[in-house]
């Protein structure tokens, strides 16, 4: 791109005024964590949000609590690209340990704003001469404002957003404002923290001189928007639900969203006199919270849990339970790079076949895939009115990326459907029927309706079990009845394709070419459709899935392309080997997969370059072949 | 019984029959000590006029657990999976505050497999009765030892357990359990009393019943069997309970008799009949049942009890009405709130 060019032409000059990069680029923060970085990352964030331009936040954090390198990229974008931009232009050197790596991957008329001194330990050959480099003395500056040392290394991140508002030009005005929301009520925090910046940016004003073509304008594409992440959104989903009994065990990635819950719980839910309308227990491991989850949805609770992979696996045995003796429950999985421990701070797309038949013998599960925040929002509300509706446990899979990181999004819509609490009869209901059994099909809907425990009617209890149960819930081993309710489950499942969410029709040209993606790689699949365009004039299709069953609209976008590329982010095409299983056998042959699994968030250059290589490179390797 | 009495049925005091807390027929071993158990609690429950509507079992897997089919019928009951009880338990009990929560468990199923789900359930002292089946074995799948089986008791084939055993009652007490108590499936009386008394306490009621398995673990060499728990059956005390609806008009020689005041009104009398034995002292409780063991002795009894210990569902602070029933009118906030948040986020 232009970058390139100009940085080969003139490289530690004065930038030239018609080359300038507006509202396009990527920084780079490098430091380690623990050192307070996540508050100045989060303001310069917020100031470019307020300049109304198009901004996302990307944390690349460690499973650490101290001293480990961590990134944070901060995309301003005019075109409205939320995902992670391959190559960040500009690099705040605030980490010795990674600075070499840091360098090397700025691309030619980069930009480094890095500590006075610090390239002394870098030999020459190190140091790239088609960067641009801003050294600033965050040492000295940090202690002209901060006289408290034991302040100063949280203070130091500060400075750089202050040398970061006056070289990207964002208004001072934004800055203050910006910390102020970060501060909130923190009077002495807010002024120390402010001269901090305005020490950085007096610094930069008076000392550096402008060689690089980055700016920050004023927009108006941010206006009555929210930042948000995904945890927080899925978390506000629970409430307007009115989720009411809460289980877990901490684990990251998912972490946050119960202690967001939980302070919005109890913002929101108490009565007058002070009591709770809501329970959230901290359980004693995930195989405990998933158990108190499904107790309390046999007892007609909302009940919820929110976990990760290694979660998942310690779930499986009651998820099988759930599915077989049909109890509600939702789980929200944000999901992290796996097996294993895996890299537990990072994200990826690989719990999509484990969820969907997560347990032994013959289970299925239906779980929904949000891609952005308000369907964060949504789609968690809508888990828990299709567990009751199908009694049975519903899952949400999110991801690191979606769950953790800054996302802008509109304000989110107040429901307004009622919530459907499914099928359960009262005691005047039995009293009217003059009884019931639990596991009939009544409605042709594969459907019981069931009575929950503390039904005051002789004829209203039944034996929840996970043996072997015939219609009215009794115990058999009977070969006839066994695979009755069997046969019938999966009748259930078949009215579950009809009330998942529908796949999002996001591109519908009547091309040849078709895409499928889901969750949080729709941002990038979305600007890699606009790049293949542009480099190659080709016109693509795009749905993007957001449920397991599928709906027929996802079997009716496969038959209607010739080829369809399934872009996700796990190594072996898990979304791709559920389509096949699901789709019939002529249009299985048109599935192919784009793949991206290193635990970062994928980038559109990434998938633009797999689909380039996979259409143009074989075709012109190989003489064309008609189809 | 064609030519039924024109009698009215002997009916509780909310007016029920006691064939209104009867289950299913028995599938377990004849002379199995669970199904005496079972008897006990169809009685206790009716005794105290439980309503069985409000009754909710729960169970994990094992013969103990299947146990739940064969009383209380119009009771609902949830069989989950092995070891978890406590976990889906806690889920219904915090979902409806209302609901009497009664656990059925193993040895196997508490003492092994659910040993984590067992202590965090002791420490929370949930509101509801848990009870272990006890009887030294594994019998679903033939009799391998478990880990309540004692130091040198013997299988029928001969095999010699030598690791200790596991004193869930000791446990339970440490675990801040505020009602514990062993009894034996063999001793009605005491097992009956014990059963109506914890119906009214509020708290985690962690009884250990002693419950022969008459196929696996009933022979000689056995610590578990009939004859070993009858011969060395040491009772701490003698108990007696007089349910909230009754008066109490019982003389006793005072210095050898405590009383208890239970959650519901009720009380308990505990008559003593181990030397220095104090119900509400942990700590001797705990040193008692170690020797106790050490002197082979079955220890019976109320070992320890808090009537005033705060519940989790206290600790909870949530609504007197059940959560799993509150209205969409209670449990979704209104617009305004989630325009504030929106706000926020700006």
């Amino acid at each position: 791109m232009a970058i390139g060019d100009l940085a080969l032409s003139q490289p530690q000059g004065a930038y030239d005024e018609r080359r300038r990069v507006v509202n396009d680029f990527s920084i780079n923060v490098a430091t380690v964590n623990g050192s307070g970085s996540q508050s100045a990352n989060s303001v310069l964030l917020k100031s470019i949000f307020e300049m109304g331009v198009p901004v996302s936040g990307k944390n690349l954090f460690p499973s650490n609590i101290a001293g480990q390198p961590t990134w944070f990229l901060i995309r301003a974008s005019k075109d409205g690209y939320f995902a992670r931009k391959r190559d960040s232009e500009i690099l705040v050197a605030l980490n010795p340990e990674t600075v070499e790596a840091d360098l090397q991957a700025l691309p030619a008329g980069g930009v480094v704003i890095c500590e006075e001194g610090w390239n002394e330990s870098l030999s020459p050959e190190q140091m790239r001469e088609d960067l641009i480099y801003y050294t600033v003395p965050f040492d000295k500056i940090t202690a002209s404002v901060c006289p408290e040392m034991k302040l100063r290394k949280l203070v130091k991140n500060m400075v750089y957003v202050g040398v970061a508002a006056q070289l990207l030009a964002i208004d001072m005005s934004k800055v203050e404002h910006s910390l102020h929301a970060q501060f909130a009520k923190k009077q002495k925090a807010f002024d120390l923290n402010f001269d901090a910046v305005k020490a950085g940016f007096a610094f930069a004003q008076e000392n550096l001189t402008k060689q690089d073509p980055f700016f920050i304008e004023r927009m108006n594409e941010t206006a009555g928007k929210i930042i948000i992440d995904g945890n927080a959104a899925c978390a506000m989903g629970a409430v307007f639900a009115g989720v009411t009994v809460v289980a877990w065990y901490p684990i990251t990635p998912s972490t946050t969203t119960i202690d967001t819950l939980t302070e919005l719980l109890t913002r929101l839910r108490k009565t007058p006199d002070g009591k709770a309308t809501f329970a959230v227990v901290q359980a004693e491991d995930e195989l405990a919270a998933i158990g108190m989850v499904l107790g309390a949805g046999w007892a007609g609770a909302r009940s919820m849990t929110a976990t990760s992979g290694p979660g998942m696996s310690l779930m499986a045995e009651f998820c099988g339970l759930g599915y077989y003796a049909e109890l509600p429950g939702v789980i929200v999985d944000v999901q992290r790079t796996g097996p294993s421990t895996g890299l537990p701070t990072r994200t990826q797309q690989a719990d999509l076949l484990s969820v969907a038949f997560l347990s032994h013998g013959d289970t299925k599960h239906p779980f929904l895939l949000p891609a952005t925040m308000r369907e964060c929002f949504e789609l968690t509300q809508e888990a828990f009115d299709l567990a009751e509706r199908l009694q049975t446990p519903v899952f949400v899979l999110s991801d690191t990326d979606l769950g953790m990181n800054h996302w802008i999004s509109e304000p989110f819509d107040y429901p307004t459907k009622p919530l459907d609490r499914g099928k359960v009869l009262t005691a005047e209901d039995l009293e009217r029927l003059g009884g019931f059994a639990r596991y009939r099909d009544v409605d042709g809907d594969g459907i019981g309706w069931r009575t929950l425990p503390g039904t005051r009617h002789p004829k209203a209890a039944y034996f929840t079990r996970g043996s072997g149960h015939n219609d009215a819930a009794g115990y058999t081993e009977k070969p006839e009845e066994y695979q009755a309710i069997m046969d019938r489950l999966a009748r259930k499942f078949e009215t579950a394709r009809g009330l998942v969410p529908a796949p999002v029709v996001v591109r519908d040209e009547g091309a040849k070419i078709g895409f499928i993606a889901y969750g949080s790689t729709d941002c990038a699949l979305r600007e890699s459709l606009d790049q293949i365009e542009k480099r190659y004039g080709q016109r693509v299709d795009y749905l993007r899935v957001r449920a397991f069953p599928f709906t027929p609209a996802v079997h009716e976008f496969v038959a209607a392309h010739e080829r369809v590329y399934v872009v996700e982010q796990n190594r072996d095409a898990q979304m791709a080997s559920l389509l096949k299983l699901d789709l019939p056998a002529g249009q299985v042959v048109k599935l192919r997969s784009i793949l991206h699994y290193n635990g970062w968030p994928v980038d559109a250059e990434s998938i633009t370059e797999q689909f380039a290589n996979a259409e143009f490179a074989a075709k012109e390797s190989a003489p064309e072949e008609g189809h | 019984m064609a030519t039924a009495t024109p009698t009215a049925p002997k009916v509780n005091h909310i007016g029920l029959p006691i064939l209104d807390y009867r289950g299913g027929r028995s599938t377990l071993c004849a002379g199995c000590g669970h199904n005496a158990i079972s008897e006990r609690i169809i009685e206790a429950m009716y005794e105290m006029g439980v309503e069985p509507e409000r009754v909710a079992k729960m169970s994990g897997i094992g013969c103990s657990s299947k146990s739940p089919a064969y009383f209380m019928g119009r009771s609902h009951s949830f069989n989950g999976v092995h070891g978890r009880m406590p976990a889906t338990a806690s889920g219904a009990a915090v979902a409806n505050r209302t609901l009497t929560v009664l656990g059925v468990s193993g040895d196997g199923d508490t003492a092994s497999i659910g040993m984590g789900q067992f202590v965090h359930l002791m420490r929370r002292n949930l509101p509801m009765i848990y009870i272990i089946e006890d009887n030294g074995v594994y019998g679903l799948t033939k009799g391998q030892f478990s880990a309540t089986a004692d130091l040198g008791s013997k299988l029928k084939n001969g095999v010699v357990n030598d690791l200790p055993a596991i004193d869930t009652c000791a446990l339970a007490i440490q675990l801040g359990a505020s009602f514990v108590a062993r009894s034996f499936s063999g001793d009605k009386k005491q097992l009956l009393t014990m059963l109506k008394a914890a119906i009214a306490h509020k708290g985690t009621v962690m009884l250990d019943i002693i419950s022969p398995c008459v196929t696996f673990n009933d022979h000689e060499g056995s610590t578990k069997s009939y004859k070993f728990t009858q011969e060395n059956d040491e009772p701490v005390n003698e108990i007696g309970f007089v349910p909230s609806f009754q008066e109490i008009a019982v003389d006793y020689a005072p210095g050898q008799s405590q009383d208890i005041q239970l959650f519901d009104g009720s009380s308990l009398r505990l008559r003593k009949l181990h030397e220095a034995y104090d119900p509400t002292d942990r700590a001797n409780a705990v040193r008692i049942l170690m020797e106790s063991r050490d002197k082979q002795e079955v220890l019976t009894g109320v070992f320890y009890i808090n009537p005033a210990q705060p519940s989790f569902i206290d600790l909870l602070n949530v609504v007197d009405e059940p959560l799993a029933l509150l209205p969409e009118s209670v449990t979704r906030p209104p617009k305004s709130a989630l325009d504030e948040l929106m706000a926020e986020l700006r």
